[in-house]
């Protein structure tokens, strides 16, 4: 995503005082510092919890509990392809492997130098449309291996 | 005067392009110098029609669909602006069969309206259920909540007013609503339509719900999938704020309700209501034992009313018309309407609202018009992730709550998912168990442990090793996961495997059987 910075503790900090007064502040928080870095730096772990007044090893339980909050930085776009049964019955697991033996990404692995992670989740609320999927937020429904290529392509150029 | 046309910027509608058809009607609109006012609606359903707009004419709202932006030069020539005709026309919105053959309830305005315009809101009827609920007191109208029939649209199907009534009669110092829209289940989305497409019906039941039952601060989780819900319903409740439907006195009655959107960070099990309630504390979301109901102690341990949004939003209906007209739709404790949602290998996927009681072969044959695909309905799962797989002989099985239970599946948030003949239901079963593993949150054992037992079992029987006794150790460990486990994660799991088992029994015969049945 544009938006995303590399991560910086300061700014870090500020995010979190923003919202640390908020009753039950722990995911508002999470969920901002995913949007500004992209994922949530170990170095946040201590922050969060000396704002919010818990454990570290609370402040990871909740990080670690959450599919969303990734723990490893990503530099390219974020594809989120959904791999529940609507989209199942209109053949995402096609597309699971078709991206794995044409473009030699690996659903739920690292983007290493692909320029796209590609990541599972399950019903994204487009199943009249599946397979669907979410593109930094962006939603596509319909996809099939020509678009996917396309996706593909596109995020590779973005990276050189 | 200024032609008025309508785009939907419903999630789905832009999943396929409605963004793009907008800017090229406003771009050919402009090159001709025709005067053109593009209004962004929710969408009525009818997403193989998507993107779908329509042009407001002397005759009523035509509709065009599905459109491409390389058509928009085409459809200016056909005369779109005054209904002309296009092999694109639909004819009236209203009249499309898959429209008018509905129960519209709760989604009457969806599609129809703009969805951040509380004026369009109230010239569609919207406001008077809480004016109403103003008029007659709490007391009266949990009455009529009660009255309705009403039952939770979240999936349990527990009477909505019992919920109210509890909280209401708690004394307590700080009282919440809390609406659950994690709408977690896949085949659904009539939880993300109506927030992106009417939130403010929404927002309307939630303060019903809240001023009946004393609560002053109501919460909506939705789900991160859906970060274009979040941002509608979002500007929405600032909207409403600004309007006066929410703040310190509601719509003037003197007393105070506010609302406040969060985000989940896509767990599943999120969607249960106590482990909602931790996550919105701040929380893994671990399930709490209950009791304590969140009626008696919920967030940050004060009394919560927690609803599904279609719960809510039937509130308003309610109110307006009367508990006896709500339940004159439907059948035996199935009570008022529920909006289908047709999904999966479907020609017609869509929201379908009716009343209870619809064949689920009226559903997937009528509406759906049959697979996408044009091969043979062999099962459909209704419920979602944790409901039963039916085979296309049990397709007269009517849609309602008892229904389905005898024909040992379930409701649930009322999606319908159609798969073809392609469909391998031993790999459906080990999905479930898969996605039961991924998504449990670790507090029980028989999930916890259970459901990773039951992916290495169906593993095994696809592999066609001791294809019997695995069978019956997959059986056995579903009776322990359903008497065993703390919540429906682990509890309903066994549901969509028992179902393939029973109904599917061929697809479990192991490799080598099944390539000789062949
Ligand atoms: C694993 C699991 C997931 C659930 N997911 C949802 C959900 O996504 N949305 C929902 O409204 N209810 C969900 N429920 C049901 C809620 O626990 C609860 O019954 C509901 O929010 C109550 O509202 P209602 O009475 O209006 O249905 C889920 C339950 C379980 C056990
Ligand atoms: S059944 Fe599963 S999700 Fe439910 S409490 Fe037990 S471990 Fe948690
Ligand atoms: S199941 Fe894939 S979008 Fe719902």
């Amino acid at each position: 995503m544009s938006g995303r910075t590399a991560f910086d503790v300061d700014l870090a900090r500020t995010l979190i005082d923003r919202k640390r007064t908020l009753p039950g502040a722990t995911l508002p928080i999470l969920h901002d510092l995913l949007e500004q870095f992209g994922y949530i730096d170990d170095d946040a772990i201590p922050l969060i919890a000396d704002a919010l007044n818990i454990s570290r090893a609370e402040a990871l339980g909740v990080v670690s509990f959450y599919h969303d909050f990734r723990r490893s930085p990503v530099d390219g776009r974020v594809l989120k392809l959904c791999r529940a049964e609507s989209c199942q019955a209109m053949g995402c697991e096609d597309l699971v492997s078709h991206l794995a033996v044409r473009h030699g990404v690996t659903v739920d692995g690292l983007d290493e130098g692909s320029g796209i992670r590609v990541e599972s989740v399950y019903c994204l609320g487009n199943c009249a449309l599946s397979p669907a999927a979410l593109l930094d937020g962006e939603p596509i429904g319909r996809l099939d291996r020509d678009r996917l290529d396309a996706l593909v392509a596109g995020a590779q150029r973005k990276m050189q | 005067m200024s032609a008025r046309v309508f785009v939907p910027a419903d999630s789905s509608a832009l999943s396929v392009g409605a963004d793009a058809v907008a800017g090229a009607i406003l771009d050919e609109a402009r090159r001709r110098g025709v005067d053109t006012t593009i209004v962004r609606t929710g969408s009525r359903g009818l997403f193989w029609l998507e993107p779908l707009i329509e042009v407001e004419t002397a005759a009523g709202r035509i509709g065009y669909g599905p459109v491409a932006p390389d058509e928009v030069a085409r459809l200016f020539e056909a005369g779109f602006l005054t209904g002309g005709s296009h092999p694109k026309a639909l004819g009236r919105v209203e009249d499309i069969p898959y429209l008018a053959r509905q129960q519209r309830l709760i989604f009457a305005r969806c599609g129809l309206t703009d969805p951040l315009s509380i004026d369009d809101y109230r010239r569609h009827g919207g406001l008077r259920g809480l004016e109403y609920a103003l008029r007659l007191g709490p007391k009266a109208t949990i009455e009529e909540i009660l009255a309705s029939g009403l039952r939770g649209r979240g999936g349990a199907g527990f009477p909505t007013g019992v919920k109210w009534r509890t909280t209401a009669g708690i004394e307590a110092e700080q009282k919440y609503v809390v609406c659950n829209a994690d709408e977690g289940d896949s085949g659904t989305f009539a939880d993300r339509m109506l927030m992106e497409g009417d939130p403010f019906l929404l927002i309307e039941g939630m303060a019903i719900a809240a001023l009946s039952v004393g609560a002053t601060k109501g919460y909506v989780y939705i789900r991160s999938e859906y970060p274009h819900a979040f941002a509608v319903f979002s500007r929405a409740i600032g909207r409403a704020r600004a309007a006066g439907l929410l703040g310190p006195s509601v719509l003037g009655s003197g007393r105070a309700f506010d609302l406040e959107p969060r985000l989940g960070a896509g767990a599943y099990i999120c969607g249960e209501e106590t482990s909602l309630l931790e996550s919105l504390e701040g929380k893994r979301g671990q399930i709490r034992v209950k009791p304590p109901l969140p009626a008696i102690a919920g967030l940050f341990g004060k009394p919560t009313v927690v609803n599904n949004v279609l719960s809510f939003a039937s509130a308003p209906w309610i109110l307006e018309h009367g508990a006896k007209a709500y339940a004159d739709y439907g059948v035996g404790r199935s009570l008022g309407s529920q909006p289908f949602q047709l999904a999966g290998n479907v020609r017609h996927g869509g929201l379908v609202e009716l009343a209870f009681g619809a064949s689920l072969r009226d559903l997937v044959e009528g509406f759906g018009g049959g697979t996408r695909t044009g091969r043979p309905i062999r099962a459909v799962q209704v419920g979602g992730p944790l409901g039963a797989y039916f085979p296309a002989s049990l397709l007269d099985t009517p849609l309602d709550y008892e229904s389905m239970a005898a024909a040992r599946g379930m409701l649930g948030h009322g999606g319908i998912v159609v798969f073809d003949d392609s469909v391998d239901m031993a790999r459906q079963a080990r999905f479930a168990f898969e996605f039961c593993a991924k998504e449990s949150c670790g507090k029980c054992t028989p999930c916890r442990i259970g459901s990773t037992r039951g992916v290495e079992t169906v593993d095994k029987i696809i592999a066609g090793r001791d294809r019997e006794r695995n069978v019956q150790l997959l059986r056995d460990l579903c009776e322990v996961m359903t008497d065993g486990s703390l919540c429906a994660l682990g509890g309903l799991t066994p549901l969509p495997v028992v179902s393939a088992l029973d109904h599917f029994s061929e697809d479990f015969a192991g490799a080598p059987a099944r390539v000789a049945a062949e």
